[in-house]
């Protein structure tokens, strides 16, 4: 079973639910946490794992051996990205284009490419207090590109791990399709706002798409206005929970304690909140 | 007195973390610009969650298709199944036959357009398809001209829409002799981060106190001193966790950058919100909306080198 907590508006509250959604459940079953939001990955502040490995992520990128390149310049005719270019008799290779495909190595006559790894981004994984296996993934500083970073904490999963939970970015756009792909379920945390309420449209038009089932949570529930409240009463969704706003969670929420550790009231919701999606889950596969 | 206009200033309203309150300062800084000598151009760069027109009013003037991605399509009467195509593939967006179907599809929503398999399929069966990613409006507001976009969801791209999105503001102040153009910028330090702070004069970064706060205020002042753009820090409900607000301080005067206000938690924020008013129309003497007057001040003086002339 994979969970993915996602919003399209930033700041909703994705990170808050989906450690403390992982913090309820841990001592029910064994699970990995994967922080997807790899331009900025903040779980690690609050589920506080111990960090054991860490490794680059790397992307392959062409390389032009002189020697046996022609200068046909084939393989910037196949580049959809404009990440190669010849000029006068010079190759060259705009890494931060390239998205790594591999159509100039197939498409070069001359077998002249090879592909080198870059490093764009760092692999972290550790187990938590609870024993839960935290993944996260960080792009660097100056890179363009979350998406392959997203794909190699997916990828570094432990096999056969039964509940996975994944802390999507905000947005609606490649990086969120790359963190839901494969998801059973989506989480949709969103505040009655109509910032929070257009931004969750937007989701929800990505998730018409994947076909994912989904339930949503409403963060900073009594700050926004009446016509939202009752928009999001009518969508089809269920709303599998309300979380009131009290200045003692943002304050707490700050110092980065869990939902569950400043109202542990809110362990057992979170396990209430597991099974509703457990049963609907199981009605959409019948 | 008429300043002497020369290149519009541009200055990019940016985060890391989302939801920190970059639009409501965005839209209280439209307006602001709109009472003053500063006239500005607005862009709304967080083009897939793109909410400065909720609170500007903004009437749509003109609106354009926006098409920046391909994808690939398998005709299935040309398709022999060899899956040559799924093997050169390395973003698993192509699917073997399944039940009723014999031939290979291509997933649209995994699909990275990179054309691999239209030069790998023996039987030229794989063309690429220009997709329409989203649309862009230049529009009115009471407060100036707007340009902004929706990106479709799911869709791509989202830093050449943003690319575009600011060249046509910036071409309207040139044509228009405005002084400043002002970008409502996306969360995070990716692709559309990168496209909204380039060529900018100034960065106003709005945090808010608090772990995630801070180290995403990290993040994006470390992508900012990689390209070279100066920033200021406004610190938004600075008053929730004042230790929080404290670490801010800290990590800003490490990167050199001046914090120049610190706003209240106020909820006549929500509340402007949810009236579509920027603050400082909807409740202009809350903390909040005079906390933002006093960090405008600190802006133009920034950008321009005088003070404003109230």
């Amino acid at each position: 079973m994979k969970i993915a907590v996602a919003s399209g508006k930033g700041g909703t509250g994705k990170t808050m639910v989906s450690t403390s959604l992982a913090a309820s459940l841990s001592g029910q079953t064994s699970l990995s946490f994967l922080d997807c939001d790899v331009e900025a990955p903040n779980a690690h502040l609050f589920l506080k794992p111990n960090f054991t490995v860490e490794e680059p992520v790397e992307v392959p990128i062409p390389e032009i051996d002189p020697e046996l390149c022609t200068r046909c310049g084939r393989c910037v005719e196949v580049c959809q990205y404009n990440a190669l270019a010849k000029i006068g008799d010079q190759m060259l290779v705009f890494s931060q284009l390239c998205h790594s495909c591999g159509s100039c190595t197939l498409a070069c006559p001359e077998h002249a490419i090879h592909e080198v790894g870059k490093p764009i981004g760092l692999l972290r994984q550790g187990k938590t207090s609870h024993g839960i296996d935290f993944l996260h993934g960080e792009l660097s500083i100056g890179e363009p590109m979350p998406t392959p970073v997203i794909r190699e904490v997916k990828k570094a999963t432990p096999p056969g791990s039964p509940l996975t939970i994944i802390d999507c970015p905000p947005g609606a756009s490649c990086s969120v399709v790359t963190a839901i792909h494969d998801a059973d379920y989506v989480i949709l945390v969103t505040e009655p706002t109509p910032f929070g309420w257009h931004d969750l449209n937007q989701m929800l038009g990505v998730l018409k798409q994947t076909g994912t089932p989904a339930g949503i949570v409403v963060n900073q529930d009594g700050i926004g206005d009446r016509t939202i409240e009752k928009q999001l009463a009518d969508l089809p969704l269920p709303i599998l929970m309300r979380i009131p706003f009290r200045e003692e969670i943002a304050a707490n929420l700050a110092r980065g304690d869990l939902l569950t550790e400043i109202l542990p009231e809110y362990e057992a919701a979170f396990q209430m909140l597991y099974r509703q999606i457990l049963e609907q889950t199981q009605r959409s596969a019948a | 007195m008429t300043a002497q206009i020369k290149a519009p200033k541009q200055l990019v309203i940016l985060s890391g973390k989302g939801g920190t309150g970059k639009t409501s300062v965005c839209a209280a800084l439209v307006d602001l610009s709109a009472q003053s000598t500063h006239r500005a151009v607005f862009a709304d760069a967080d083009v897939d969650a793109a909410n400065l027109a909720l609170v500007t009013a903004a009437e749509p003037l003109e609106s354009h298709d926006f098409s920046g991605s391909q994808v690939a399509k398998v005709d299935p009467q040309e398709c022999w199944s060899c899956g040559r195509c799924a093997d050169v593939c390395r973003f698993n967006a192509i699917q073997p036959p399944a039940g009723e179907r014999t031939t290979y599809e291509v997933d649209a929503l995994v699909c990275e357009g990179c054309a691999a398999c239209v030069y790998a399929c023996p039987f030229e069966a794989i063309e690429m398809q220009t997709q329409q990613d989203g649309e862009w409006f230049h529009s009115t507001t009471p407060y100036g001209h707007q340009f902004h976009a929706e990106l479709f969801p799911a869709a791509e791209n989202s830093g050449k829409l943003v690319t575009l999105v600011k060249q046509h503001a910036k071409l309207y102040a040139e044509d228009h002799q405005l002084p400043l153009i002002i970008v409502d910028g996306p969360p995070g330090i990716g692709c559309p981060v990168i496209s909204a702070a380039s060529g900018a004069s100034l960065a106003l970064l709005v945090t808010e106190p608090g772990l995630s706060g801070v180290h995403d205020l990290e993040r994006i002042s470390a992508t900012l001193q990689h390209f070279n753009i100066p920033a200021l820090v406004a610190i938004n409900k600075a008053d929730l966790y004042p230790e929080g607000a404290e670490a801010i301080r800290e990590r800003a005067a490490a990167f050199g950058y001046p914090v120049i206000g610190e706003i209240p938690f106020d909820l006549a924020i929500p509340q402007a919100m949810t009236a579509a008013q920027p603050i400082t129309q909807w409740a202009p003497e809350s903390p909040a909306a005079q906390a933002i007057r006093q960090i405008w001040e600190v802006i133009q003086e920034q950008a321009f080198g005088e003070t404003h002339d109230d």
